[in-house]
């Protein structure tokens, strides 16, 4: 950041604190130094509608943003400078955060009910993916501008609930309709007009999808049927093919009590690691032939299974009742290494920028646990009102994130 | 109020509320509030409580939750108490 531009942040957020302070609301707490974001990230405290604002350097809390609404089920994206984070809340909130301010700068509620968004490749739209009513809308990342409005409208009358909604390259987004079976991927270069293409008969109830870090593939989890649909986005007139058909075939499911997630699925080297459902198994793919090549038995139902970002650790959590777990595995060997007990209810684990620590929500323990990779010990544990995801900036320059 | 029937109001609002929604106005999950359970009888949200719905992502929870707590929580969704 150059002087000029350093100070006209500064002399912004000091002007709208003076301003809050001429109306009598309490002073904005605007950084004084100058920082940079590439260390700062969010920890949503679900049942508050809080944002904690904390820093992996230190390990410590640096304030909170308020007023965000029903945050149960939040996710956010960041801006490509990584200063402002896009929060997407349950209850169709869509929130604009300045995290250098520590103030909510744009706030609309666009749908009465949602699950998640992205943000376009060019940092210029925001895209939001609801579930009432069905669709996806499209907003300016500058001003909340609604700019589309995507029904997902799969048969005269009948709107989709959307899930897995994705950024892609080439100026796309990317998301699949849970009733209908199908994939949708919108190309929004001219984001008023958005272009739809339409992949029909991609299996039944996908529930959850994401691309791979290097952008190519788009793969949904189905929950009606055992499989995975996976779409080329290099080729997307291909079409969508079958992996993994028919993993669990033949054995009665066990219950899912929390669904599994994909986003952030770990590609650690030639693989890809995610949960199975209805087994309580981490399985192993290979990510050039899309063959399965081994299954880890792991302790439950795995929701999150996060790879550390050079690779070698995979990490889990599962759903309830073995929600207090988390199991460390070795890519390398393949082997379980740790069983942790970070806390009662984990909901979510995210990876510093370069993965020498890993920061671990435990809700009904209201801690976040922040552990060494290395000698897998806890370092920190800092209080959060039941703190469900955690959000580094790193993903703002990550496509699929 | 028993700590068992706290356990169970802590459950609903966070784990069903992980498809149902917090505030239960639904999610993947359809909604569970008094009105949306409306004409629906105890037994019947009991037993889908405790059986699932097969097809559907509703699990069944016997193996976590006996017939008292499935129909402490049929009579909980159907109060509403939670506003």
């Amino acid at each position: 950041m150059n002087g000029t531009a350093r100070h006209r942040i500064l002399r912004g957020c000091r002007a709208l604190a003076l301003a809050a302070s001429m109306l009598g609301a309490p002073a904005l707490a605007c950084t004084d130094a100058p920082r940079g974001t590439g260390d700062l990230g969010l920890i949503v405290e679900r049942a508050a509608g809080r944002l904690q604002l904390v820093e992996t350097t230190g390990l410590t809390a640096l304030g909170a943003i308020d007023g965000l609404g029903d945050l149960s089920h939040a996710s956010l994206v960041y801006s490509r400078d990584a200063r402002y984070a896009f929060v997407f809340g349950r209850d169709g909130g869509l929130t604009k955060v300045d995290l250098l301010c520590r103030r909510i700068e744009a706030r609309v509620l666009q749908a009465g009910n949602s699950i998640g968004g992205a943000i376009s490749q060019d940092g210029r739209l925001v895209a939001v993916a609801n579930y009432a009513p069905g669709g996806v809308k499209v907003f300016s990342s500058d001003t909340l501008e609604l700019l589309a409005d995507i029904p997902a409208e799969y048969e005269p009358g009948k709107r989709a609930k959307v899930v897995g909604l994705e950024d892609a390259t080439d100026g796309r987004f990317v998301f699949s309709l849970f009733e209908a079976g199908e994939i949708w991927v919108a190309d929004v270069r001219e984001p008023r007009a958005p272009r739809i293409t339409r992949l029909r008969n991609i299996g039944a109830q996908p529930y959850d999808a994401l691309v791979t870090p290097d952008g190519r593939w788009y793969i949904a989890g189905l929950f009606g049927e055992d499989g995975l649909a996976l779409l080329d986005l290099w080729e997307p007139e291909k079409g969508v093919r079958r992996i993994l058909d028919g993993y669990g075939r033949g054995q009665e499911p066990l219950p899912v009590y929390k669904m599994p997630h994909l986003e952030g699925w770990a590609i650690a080297g030639r693989h890809a690691w995610l949960p199975a459902i209805g087994r309580h198994e981490v399985l192993v793919v290979d990510a050039d032939t899309w063959q399965e090549v081994a299954r880890i038995p792991v302790a439950g139902q795995p929701v999150f299974v996060m790879a550390r970002p050079d690779g070698r650790q995979v990490w889990v959590n599962f759903a309830l009742p073995h929600n207090d777990v988390v199991q460390v595995i070795d890519t390398h060997t393949r082997a379980l290494v740790e069983t942790l007990h970070p806390g009662k209810a984990v909901l979510h684990l995210e990876f510093t920028p370069r993965g020498e620590a890993v920061w671990i929500s435990a809700r009904d323990d209201d801690k976040v646990v922040v552990y060494d990779t290395a000698t897998l010990a806890p370092r920190a544990t800092l209080p959060a009102d039941k703190p469900s995801g955690i959000f580094f900036t790193s993903r703002a320059g990550r496509i699929g994130l | 109020m028993p700590a068992r029937h706290l356990e169970l109001r802590h459950l609903v609002e966070h784990d069903c509320g992980s498809c149902h929604g917090m505030t239960l106005a639904g999610g993947l999950g359809p909604p569970l509030t008094p009105s949306a359970l409306e004409g629906k009888p105890l037994e019947y949200i009991e037993a889908m409580i405790l059986r699932g719905r097969p097809g559907s992502a509703m699990p069944a929870w016997d193996a976590m939750l006996s017939e008292d707590d499935a129909r402490w929580i049929a009579r909980y969704l159907k109060a509403g108490t939670r506003k």
